[in-house]
């Protein structure tokens, strides 16, 4: 859950700052160089988040890892700078930022949650334990924890999720 | 010798960049439908990482080290990926018409790959030399290609099978990604 957390508010200041700069100076990027200069502000931004992580929660920057850097080449970023901010005026752009970011953290937060309690059979944050279940606890289904879990439930999510309607088929 | 064959190994298996790491996977899941493209596209990640990751170690070591502004790691790499992928994708158009044909829009794909800069990051954290970074770089480049040819085999029989509608395409895709993982936990023990 912690990573999660931390993952979304990267993620979402990223998104954010890079929206606001690029739909700030959309009239005076030349077209033919725009995805470098994207690339230039968005790594820019995720510079900055690295060493405020780095300062400020060390422990979450040395769970994160290599992930944090590589929010550069999350596609969500690129793709709503491309989409969106390089197309439309700044406040529309910040609400966009905000709304996809939600979307992210709550993707993350759904996963994280069910692959904490079924992998560990209690869940935490921050060092809070929240609760642990009763037969769970004992007996955690660790293979939630280790990185197939992720692709199953991303899978049985996908699935239900599109059974239920909230997803279209392709 | 024994150490580079350690990390090969560790890179292309145990610590197998799509299964266990999840670095790469747009391309896993977008490239995986047929075994041709997935094998032209392992084969352009893989000489891209080790370009990239021989360009990356001698900036790192003599440019960003001597000057200390290693924090600038992650704006300096990925604009060396991008002039990279270009050049390489310049040079191929030159040399090998037939080759540059087969990978088509994969080539300047590749820039955004996580799995390029993430090869670049992981050596440059784990402060390795330069024939550890190679071995490094190609071990993830080959077990990247390894799992992309696997599950492009195991998709183009999956297409055939009458799975649930809800099912269909990306949730097999994923739970079939499940199994892979499971299988290749089985080399932890390895080394």
């Amino acid at each position: 859950m912690d990573n999660a957390l931390g993952m979304s508010v990267g993620v979402t200041f990223v998104l954010l700052g890079s929206n606001i700069i690029i739909s700030a100076i959309r009239k005076i990027i030349p077209n033919i160089v725009r995805i470098p200069i994207f690339i230039v502000i968005i790594a820019t931004f995720v510079t900055v988040v690295n060493l405020v992580f780095h300062a400020y929660v060390p422990a979450l920057y040395e769970s994160l890892g290599i992930y944090l850097p590589l929010i550069v080449v999350n596609c969500i970023i690129l793709g709503r700078a491309e989409a969106f901010a390089s197309k439309n005026p700044l406040l529309h752009s910040i609400a966009d930022a905000l709304g996809i970011s939600i979307g992210f953290m709550l993707a993350l937060l759904i996963i994280a949650f069910l692959r904490e309690t079924l992998g560990t059979g209690s869940l935490s944050v921050f060092g809070v334990d929240l609760f642990t279940l009763p037969i769970l606890g004992e007996h955690p289904i660790a293979v939630f924890i280790l990185p197939p879990g992720a692709f199953l439930l991303m899978g049985l999510l996908l699935a239900l999720f599109r059974r239920l309607g909230v997803i279209k088929d392709d | 010798m024994t150490n580079l064959i350690t990390i090969f190994l560790s890179m292309a298996l145990i610590n197998n960049f799509i299964l266990v790491r999840f670095l790469g996977l747009c391309p896993f899941f977008g490239v995986s439908k047929k075994l041709s493209n997935a094998l032209s596209m392992g084969v352009a990640v893989t000489l891209v990482m080790f370009i990239a990751t021989v360009a990356t170690w001698i900036i790192n070591r003599y440019i960003l080290m001597p000057f200390e502004v290693e924090y600038m790691d992650i704006v300096i790499y990925i604009l060396v990926i991008a002039s990279l992928v270009q050049i390489v994708e310049m040079a191929i158009k030159r040399t090998n018409l037939t080759l540059y044909n087969a990978l088509g829009i994969y080539l300047p794909l590749i820039t955004t790959n996580c799995a390029v800069l993430g090869i670049t990051l992981i050596n440059a954290t784990e402060a390795y030399s330069l024939l550890e970074s190679i071995a490094c770089s190609l071990g993830g480049g080959i077990g990247f290609t390894l799992v992309l040819i696997m599950m492009s085999g195991i998709r183009e029989k999956l297409e055939l099978a009458d799975s649930p509608r809800s099912m269909k395409g990306l949730p097999v895709a994923l739970l079939t990604a499940m199994l892979l993982g499971l299988t290749f936990l089985g080399f932890g023990g390895m080394i």
